[in-house]
């Protein structure tokens, strides 16, 4: 008896079912869910799995492979916008630019060779340090001048592919180099595409050092209340400048990557609106698009439904122009549905709905 | 004694004051102090490329009619506190849109008008709800709007489409010439000043705007509800209203932007429009426009146009051929008065730097001390 009378308290906790429904991550696999049994239908063969040259292909291994960029720039960008609750638009001018950087240290003046004029991890170095140094730049302007970063961010989306057009003197860079290829296709005699090694070591990396180190507690805090959180003794500016060049240098490496699996660097396609599926890559994994608390899992997730959207309408013999209609009209979908006016003034609806109902009954409604 | 002492050699800081010269009228000032002193450069620099003809002064407006318009539509959505990163692709939108029904479905070329215009509403409409009655970040919405923008243009039609329409073609190459304005040539003959219709468009528009946000009730409500949306709310103005009207008027003139910009490059192609929401940002943050909302004015933006006309007439003339380096110039001006507005606002407040976070970015969280 006394065992049923502390029942109660199991009351505070809601029931498993809404629990679920509230959970951030459910969305984000519900949609993954819904693009993986739609090409299940259309594509038989969607699970299998073979070797081709050495390597491990399929549908699957496609994807993880075409995703890696977009997860990159994702967790940069879950970053920024966790951080100051606006988001990095350049992410795409700064990975033409840091690829741009690489290509030209490895090339010298020629513009399409085999030979390397320097070596290959100082090439890397250079473009993730430029990655970096626009990092620095747009870090400089949110946090030191209080510009909102939308603002700031889209000085480098628009003069960025500029001057990575100017620094490869206005031509596509073709590397013929197989060792270029490392990064973006394959190590010789390692099976797995190199893309997705270096997607899920970094994913590791950056979940390590928000969750070991106090970094993810304090971008957290300033993107909640940054104000609040210098008077608490947090340096808020440090941080956010911090996510800035954070999202830079994996914007640098996401470009590293890009323009090693084409085998040449053209600044004019690479990263092109990759800006885009990035905000709709964190706003699908549950994280709350004015800042705050965010889930790298969440990102991540969300990147690789992306991803998964793309090959889909893809197949369905969609252009590339023409996806960002419908990634338009669906980032639009997930924020109108996850703004507080519109919650709101569903729930309105809903309880004038209900009152209606119950008065159906009552004498008032029947004489109308 | 003192007292006229003081009136006759004020500090310049104080002299301001006097004069009454706000935040406003000195971003104004240096804004125009320097497309002359722009314009002066470049008429020592190049005596050989006509800077003193009149015909040249007038180019810089009619060769960017359309950019006026954007940028226009720009400066409204930012004096509310708001932006707008579509018009851009608005422009490609309504360019290809006409190419296409011009060229492919023989529509009378006055339907133009009519259409551009519908394109512009149905966009400020979407737009301006999402953001004013949703409060959904005008950013990320207007990005979202871009996008949709874009894509469209490459749904409808992805290759170039010429026009040679001859009613739409005799309206884009139209002149109208200015009287008493002209250069005489080596050869004798006069090189007289024009405008196209184009220009004279935008100009029309723009001295509406500039009576409009000075005299009628609507454009004082639009500095109201940027400079202090809180003592707007008590001052009994609409603010959804208000800023919703602003981004319908936003997208509106970004309708006839794209217009203008088709009468000025006759021909429907997937990359019209290519980051011109920048060019118009830029230009009217240069032109004095703040980025955090009730500061600014048409006549600024006018300016700032001007400033990046002039950019970019003179960048090949320094012989750099390459088409991106007027971009990156903008955009270089775009972050020196970017950092100057930020100088200028952090000197205002009295309490040292306060965050100048702007209107669209206080999110609803009751609790933010930092508003």
């Amino acid at each position: 008896m006394r065992n049923t009378e502390i029942k109660p308290v199991k009351i505070d906790s809601e029931p498993f079912f809404k629990r679920l429904l509230s959970h951030r991550l459910t969305f984000s696999l519900v949609v993954l869910l819904v693009v993986v049994v739609q090409n299940i239908i259309t594509t038989p063969d969607f699970f299998k799995i073979s070797m081709t040259n050495g390597l491990i292909s399929g549908y699957i291994p496609n994807i993880l492979d075409e995703a890696s960029e977009l997860v990159i720039v994702t967790l940069g960008m879950t970053l920024v916008i966790a951080v100051s609750g606006g988001v990095d638009l350049s992410v795409g001018a700064i990975m033409a630019i840091a690829a741009s950087f690489c290509g030209l240290l490895l090339n010298g003046a020629e513009y399409r060779t085999d030979v390397f004029h320097n070596p290959y991890i100082l090439a890397l170095f250079v473009g993730l340090l430029g990655g970096g140094l626009c990092g620095v730049f747009n870090g400089f302007l949110v946090s030191r001048l209080k510009i909102q970063p939308m603002i700031a961010t889209l000085i480098l989306f628009t003069a960025g592919r500029s001057i990575a057009k100017q620094i490869t003197h206005g031509q596509t860079i073709y590397i013929m180099n197989p060792v270029y290829k490392w990064l973006g296709v394959q190590i010789p005699g390692v099976p797995i595409r190199t893309t997705i090694l270096i997607s899920i070591a970094i994913i590791i990396l950056v979940t390590l050092v928000t969750k070991l180190t106090s970094l993810g507690l304090y971008i957290q805090s300033v993107g909640i209340n940054g104000s609040a959180s210098r008077l608490v003794g947090l340096n808020s500016r440090a941080i956010k400048f911090m996510a800035f060049v954070i999202c830079g240098v994996l914007a640098g490496a996401a470009g590293l990557v890009g323009s090693s699996s084409v085998g040449s660097v053209n600044s004019g396609e690479l990263g092109l609106s990759i800006e885009m599926d990035a905000i709709l890559a964190v706003a699908l994994g549950g994280n709350d698009l004015f800042g705050g608390k965010f889930s790298i899992a969440g990102a991540v997730i969300g990147a690789y439904t992306i991803q998964a959207i793309t090959t889909t309408l893809y197949a369905m013999n969609v252009r590339a122009d023409q996806l960002n209609v419908f990634k338009a009209v669906i980032i639009i979908v997930i924020i109108v549905a996850s703004s507080d006016v519109f919650k709101e003034k569903i729930k309105r609806f809903t309880r004038h709905l209900f009152s209606k109902n119950m008065s159906l009954g009552g004498l008032s409604d029947e004489r109308q | 004694m003192r007292d006229s002492k003081k009136t006759a050699a004020p500090a310049p800081v104080q002299w301001i004051k006097h004069k009454g010269l706000s935040n406003t009228g000195v971003l104004l000032l240096i804004t125009i102090s320097l497309f002359v002193l722009l314009y002066v450069i470049s008429l020592i620099l190049f005596a050989d490329s006509n800077f003193a003809k009149y015909s040249v002064f007038f180019n810089l407006i009619n060769s960017k009619a359309h950019l006026l318009m954007l940028a226009l539509g720009v400066t409204v959505v930012l004096i509310t506190g708001s932006i707008d990163i579509s018009v851009g692709g608005v422009t490609g939108l309504v360019s290809m849109v006409i190419a296409v029904m011009l060229m492919e479905y023989g529509v009378n070329a006055i339907w133009a008008i009519p259409m551009s215009l519908g394109i512009g509403l149905a966009f400020g409409i979407v737009q301006g709800f999402l953001v004013a009655y949703l409060e959904i970040q005008p950013f990320i919405v207007t990005l979202s709007g871009m996008f949709f923008a874009r894509g469209m243009i490459s749904v409808i039609n992805a290759k170039s489409v010429p026009i040679s329409d001859p009613s739409f073609m005799s309206w884009s190459s139209a002149k109208v010439f200015i009287p008493f304005l002209y250069n005489v040539r080596r050869n004798g003959t006069h090189d007289i000043a024009y405008l196209t219709p184009a220009a004279i468009a935008a100009i029309v528009i723009l001295i509406v705007l500039i009576i409009a946000l000075k005299k009628t009730k609507f454009g004082r409500s639009l500095y109201a509800v940027g400079g202090n949306p809180q003592s707007a709310l008590f001052m009994g103005i609409n603010i959804k209203r208000t800023k919703f009207m602003a981004h319908v008027l936003c997208s509106v003139l970004a309708g006839i932007g794209g217009l203008l910009f088709t009468l000025f490059a006759p021909s429907g192609n997937p990359g019209n429009g290519y980051g011109y929401e920048i060019d118009a940002i830029s230009s009217s943050v240069i032109g004095g426009v703040m980025l955090n909302g009730g500061v600014g004015l048409p006549i600024g933006t006018l300016f700032g146009v001007l400033i990046n006309s002039l950019i970019e007439r003179v960048v090949p003339l320094l012989g750099i051929v390459d088409a991106s380096w007027p971009r990156i110039i903008s955009s270089a001006f775009l972050f020196v008065f970017i950092v100057l507005q930020s100088v200028f606002a952090s000197a205002s407040t009295k309490g040292g730097f306060k965050l100048l976070l702007p209107q669209w970015m206080k999110f609803k969280r009751k609790h933010t001390a930092e508003t």
